[in-house]
C-alpha cells in the first residue's frame, strides 16, 4: 500500500530537506519512493508544497486531495490551506508559527482566527507545536524544518540513529550538530 | 550497479554523462535549469551557460558537427527563441548524436505560458521522446543519442514539470566511452541555401516514414495488459502515472514513450483489442488528433480538456473510478502568492517608478513579481527581452500623454538574453526611451545561475565580465548611469533626469540579489514604538518583513536584512538600528 505524506509551507523555509531526508530513508529500506517538489516562482515567499509518496510500487508523483495519510506543515495557515489533501482519519502535524502572506500585509485579507481550533474541529489528528522555539533552542530559527521532522519521526518506526545517521549525510558538516539537536528535541516535544 | 533517488533533472544529467556527451550548452529556465547544472558537475562533460537557447542550440550543432555527442537544454518558451535553428538543424541531421531538452510546465507553475512542445517536433519534424520518471529520463537520453545518430536527426526529449522536479530511483551503469566522429565536410548535408535544402526536404521526409516504422515495434511504446478490455488507454509522460496509480492494472494501457513520429499499427491494433479508447494527455489534444487521422475513435479532450495540468482524482472522476476528498475548512483561507524578497533591490526602484505614476514595460525574472499589489508597479510581461523592444514601439506610436511617461526594467541576464538587440533598435532608430536594467549581478529566479555580466562561469570559474555599462555605450547610448536602488534619493534623481531628456537613456540599478551567499548584510533594523504613529508609509514597499501589529508597524527580526528602504520613507525616523 502506497503511503503518502506532504509537506507545506512557505518558499524559504526548508521545506526540501525534509523531503530529502525522508526519500534517502524509504529508498534504504528497499522501498519505492517518488519526491515531488516545485521549484521557480513559488519558491520566493509563496506557499510550498512537496510530497513525498512510498511502497511497492509508486506511480503518480503528486498527492491529490483526500489521499494524504500525513500532512506536516511549517506555519498553520498553510496547514489550513491543505488540510483536505488529508484522508479522513488523517494526521496533520503543524508548527504554530504564523507568517503573514502578502494580502494579509495589504490589509486585502484578514489572517483568519482562531485556526488550531477550528482544524481541531475536522475530522483528522491534530498535533500543534511551536517548532520555531525548538529551532531557537537548537541554536538557529532556521531549524524549523528539523524540529518538525522530528515530531513526524515518531509516525515511523525508523530507529533513533537511522535518523540521525541521515542527517549526518544530508546536511553541511558545521550544521549537523545543531540539525540534531533540533531533531531530537522535536522528537520529544 | 546501485540505485539512487534522482530528480528527473538529474537523471536526464546522469543520462547525458552515461551516453558520453561531450558538450553542454543551454539557458537556465524552470523546469529544466538543474539538467544543466547536474551535468556540469561530472568533470568529462564540458558544459556552459549560453546568452540564450538560441546560441545554446546553435552551439551544440557546432559540437555535434565537430564529432561530440552534445546537448542543450530549455524550458518550452525557450525553445521558440531556438525555433530558427531546430527547424534547419532538422534538414542537415548531424554529425555525433544531438539531444535538446525541452521542458514543459503543465499548470504554469513557473511559466508566462502553457504552449506544449510536442507541436514543435511536428513541425521541425524531428522525434520527441517522453518521458514518465526519472528512471526513463535517463534511459531515454541514452535511447534519444542512438536514434539521432542511426537516423541523422536531432532528438527531443520532453521534460514537464512532474518529471523534471520529482525524485525516483534510477540505476546507473557507466560512462560510454567514445571516439570523436571525424568532421567531413559535406555542403549538400550543411550548407542549406535553397537548392541543396529542397534536397533535403524528401531525406526528412523519408526519416519520418522510418521513425514511425520503428515506433511500431520500439520498446519505448509499449503495452501494459489489464484485466477488463472494455476500456483501452493511451497516454504518455505524468499521465501515465496517473492513469496507473487510479487503474492499477485493470484497463490494458498502452504508454507512448516517443510522442513523434507516433506509430499507425500499433495504435490500431491497441484499439481493435479493446472496446472503446480514451486518451489521457495534458495540455493539447495530439496524441487524439493523430489516432482521428489514422482512423481510431477516440474520447481524450472532451474529457479531460487542454488547460492546466491534470492530476489523479481528475484522471479518477473521468475514468469512472472511485475517489475520495478530503474536509475543507469552510472559511475562506487567503492566497500567498510569491513576492520579492526582504532585501530584494528591485523593491526601492519600484517604489520610485510607482511614484512618479510611470508606465512600466516589464520583463521574465523575480522583477516580474513587481505586478504585484501593494507596488502594482508594473504593465506588461510578454517574454524575454520584450520589454525594451516593446518600450521603442511605445514611444515611438506618439500617443498622446504617453511620451516621456514609460520605461522598460529588465534583468542583467534577460538583458544579454534578449535585451540587446531591442536596445540597438532604440539607438538605431532614435527613440527617446529609458531602459532599466536591474543588475542584480546573477540571474535570479530560476536559482542564482551566472551568467556574462556576473565574472564567473557555469563551473564557477572566473571568466571574462561583460561590462554593462560600456555595452550599452558602445551600441550608441550616450547617457548612461548607475545607480543603488537601496537608495531612492539617488534613484528618484535619475528617473526624474533621465525618463523624458528626450534622448536614448539607460540607468543601471546596480545591487547583488539579497540571497547571494556572498552578499553580507547589516542585519535587521527595528521600529521606535514610541516614535511611529502607524502612518503606514513603511507598508508602500510591500516588504514581507513589515507588517501592522496593533497601530504600528514591526518589522520581522527573521526575515529583515536591513537594507534601510523602508526606513528612507519614514517621515518619524521611527526606523532603525537597535541601539547597542
Amino acid at each position: 500500500m502506497t503511503k503518502n505524506i506532504m509537506i507545506v509551507g512557505v518558499g524559504g523555509q526548508g521545506t526540501l530537506l525534509a523531503s530529502k531526508l525522508l526519500g534517502k530513508l524509504f529508498l534504504e529500506k528497499g522501498l519505492d519512493v517518488k519526491v515531488s517538489e516545485v521549484h521557480g516562482m513559488s519558491q520566493r515567499g509563496g506557499s510550498v508544497v512537496t510530497y513525498v509518496r512510498y511502497g511497492e510500487k509508486v506511480f503518480s508523483p503528486v498527492i491529490d486531495k483526500g489521499q494524504a495519510d500525513i500532512i506536516i506543515s511549517f506555519e498553520i495557515l498553510e496547514a489550513a490551506r491543505y488540510v483536505d489533501f488529508l484522508k479522513k482519519g488523517g494526521s496533520l502535524i503543524t508548527n504554530t508559527q504564523q507568517i503573514n502572506p502578502m494580502p494579509v500585509i495589504t490589509g486585502a485579507a484578514e489572517y483568519p482566527s482562531e485556526l488550531e481550533n477550528k482544524l481541531k474541529a475536522l475530522d483528522i489528528n491534530l498535533e500543534c507545536f511551536d517548532a520555531l522555539s525548538i529551532a531557537r533552542q537548537a541554536g538557529s530559527q532556521k531549524a524549523v524544518n528539523l524540529a518538525l521532522l522530528g515530531k513526524l519521526s515518531n509516525h515511523f518506526d525508523f530507529s533513533e540513529q537511522q535518523w540521525l545517521d541521515t542527517i549526518e549525510t544530508s546536511v553541511p558538516a558545521k550544521f549537523v550538530e545543531m540539525n540534531k539537536k533540533a531533531f531530537l528535541l522535536g522528537r520529544n516535544a | 550497479m546501485e540505485r539512487k533517488l534522482m530528480l528527473g533533472n538529474e537523471a536526464f544529467a546522469r543520462g547525458l554523462y552515461e551516453a558520453g556527451c561531450g558538450f553542454v550548452s543551454s539557458y537556465p529556465g524552470t523546469p529544466s535549469t538543474e539538467i544543466t547544472e547536474f551535468a556540469a558537475k561530472y568533470p568529462e562533460i564540458y558544459a556552459e551557460w549560453a546568452p540564450n537557447e538560441k546560441v545554446a542550440m546553435e552551439s551544440a550543432f557546432g559540437a555535434c558537427l565537430a564529432g561530440k555527442r552534445s546537448f542543450c537544454g530549455m524550458k518550452h518558451v525557450g525553445l521558440n527563441v531556438a525555433a530558427d535553428p531546430l527547424f534547419t538543424i532538422s534538414y542537415t541531421g548531424v554529425n555525433a548524436g544531438m539531444v535538446i531538452a525541452v521542458a514543459d510546465d503543465p499548470g504554469m507553475h513557473s511559466s508566462q505560458n502553457e504552449q506544449d512542445s510536442r507541436h514543435y517536433a511536428i513541425a521541425a519534424k524531428v522525434p520527441m521522446l517522453d518521458p514518465s520518471d526519472s528512471e526513463e529520463a535517463l534511459e531515454f537520453t541514452k535511447l534519444a543519442y542512438e536514434i539521432s545518430e542511426k537516423f541523422d536527426t536531432p532528438v527531443i526529449v520532453r521534460m514537464c514539470t512532474r518529471i523534471a522536479h520529482c525524485q525516483s530511483s534510477v540505476k546507473l551503469s557507466e560512462r560510454q566511452q567514445l571516439p570523436d566522429k571525424p568532421y567531413v565536410k559535406n555542403i549538400a548535408k550543411y550548407i542549406m541555401m535553397p537548392g541543396m535544402a529542397k534536397k533535403r526536404h524528401p531525406v526528412v521526409e523519408q526519416r519520418t516514414k522510418a521513425l514511425t516504422e520503428w515506433a511500431e515495434t520500439a520498446p519505448v511504446n509499449r503495452i501494459d495488459e489489464g484485466s477488463d478490455s472494455s476500456l483501452g488507454i493511451i497516454t504518455a509522460s505524468t499521465c501515465y502515472d496517473y492513469v496507473k496509480e487510479v487503474c492499477a492494472d485493470k484497463y490494458p494501457v498502452l504508454k507512448l514513450g516517443m510522442v513523434n513520429p507516433l506509430p499507425e499499427k500499433l495504435i490500431k491494433d491497441f484499439a481493435a483489442k479493446v472496446k472503446k479508447v480514451i486518451v489521457v494527455e495534458e495540455l493539447d489534444g495530439i496524441i487524439e488528433a493523430h489516432c482521428s487521422s489514422i482512423g481510431v475513435k477516440t474520447t481524450g479532450k472532451e474529457l479531460f480538456g487542454n488547460i492546466d495540468e491534470l492530476m489523479p482524482n481528475i484522471v479518477a472522476e473521468k475514468l469512472g473510478v472511485p475517489y475520495s476528498t478530503g474536509s475543507k475548512l469552510s472559511e475562506e483561507i487567503p492566497g500567498r502568492p510569491p513576492v520579492m524578497c526582504a532585501g530584494c533591490p528591485h523593491r526601492g526602484l519600484y517604489y520610485i517608478l510607482k511614484k512618479h505614476n510611470l508606465t512600466v514595460l516589464g520583463d521574465i525574472g523575480c522583477y516580474t513579481l513587481g505586478a504585484t499589489a501593494p507596488l502594482n508597479a508594473t504593465d506588461t510581461t510578454i517574454c524575454m527581452g520584450a520589454s525594451v523592444s516593446g518600450l521603442h514601439g511605445f514611444n515611438k506610436a506618439g500617443a498622446a500623454g504617453l511620451t516621456g511617461k514609460t520605461v522598460a526594467v529588465i534583468g542583467d541576464s534577460t538583458f544579454m538574453h534578449s535585451g540587446i538587440t531591442g536596445l540597438v533598435n532604440i539607438a538605431y532608430n532614435e527613440s527617446a526611451s529609458t531602459v532599466i536594467i536591474l543588475d542584480n549581478s546573477t540571474t535570479g529566479m530560476t536559482g542564482h545561475q551566472q551568467n556574462p555580466t556576473t565574472g564567473f562561469n557555469l563551473k564557477g570559474d572566473p571568466c571574462t565580465k561583460i561590462d554593462l555599462e560600456s555595452l550599452c555605450r558602445a551600441v550608441g547610448i550616450r547617457r548612461v548611469r548607475v545607480v543603488d536602488p537601496y537608495n531612492l534619493q539617488q534613484v528618484e534623481e535619475a528617473v526624474k533626469e533621465e525618463v523624458g531628456c528626450g534622448e536614448p537613456s539607460v540607468i543601471i540599478s546596480r545591487r547583488p540579489c539579497a540571497l547571494l551567499k556572498t552578499v553580507r548584510h547589516p542585519g535587521p533594523i527595528i521600529v521606535d514604538e514610541s516614535k511611529c504613529i502607524g502612518c503606514k508609509a513603511c507598508m508602500k514597499i510591500g516588504c514581507p518583513a513589515i507588517s501592522i501589529v496593533g497601530k504600528k508597524a514591526v518589522i520581522d527580526q527573521t526575515q529583515c536584512v536591513g537594507c534601510n528602504v523602508c526606513a528612507q520613507l519614514c517621515r518619524q525616523n521611527a526606523i532603525g538600528k537597535k541601539e547597542a
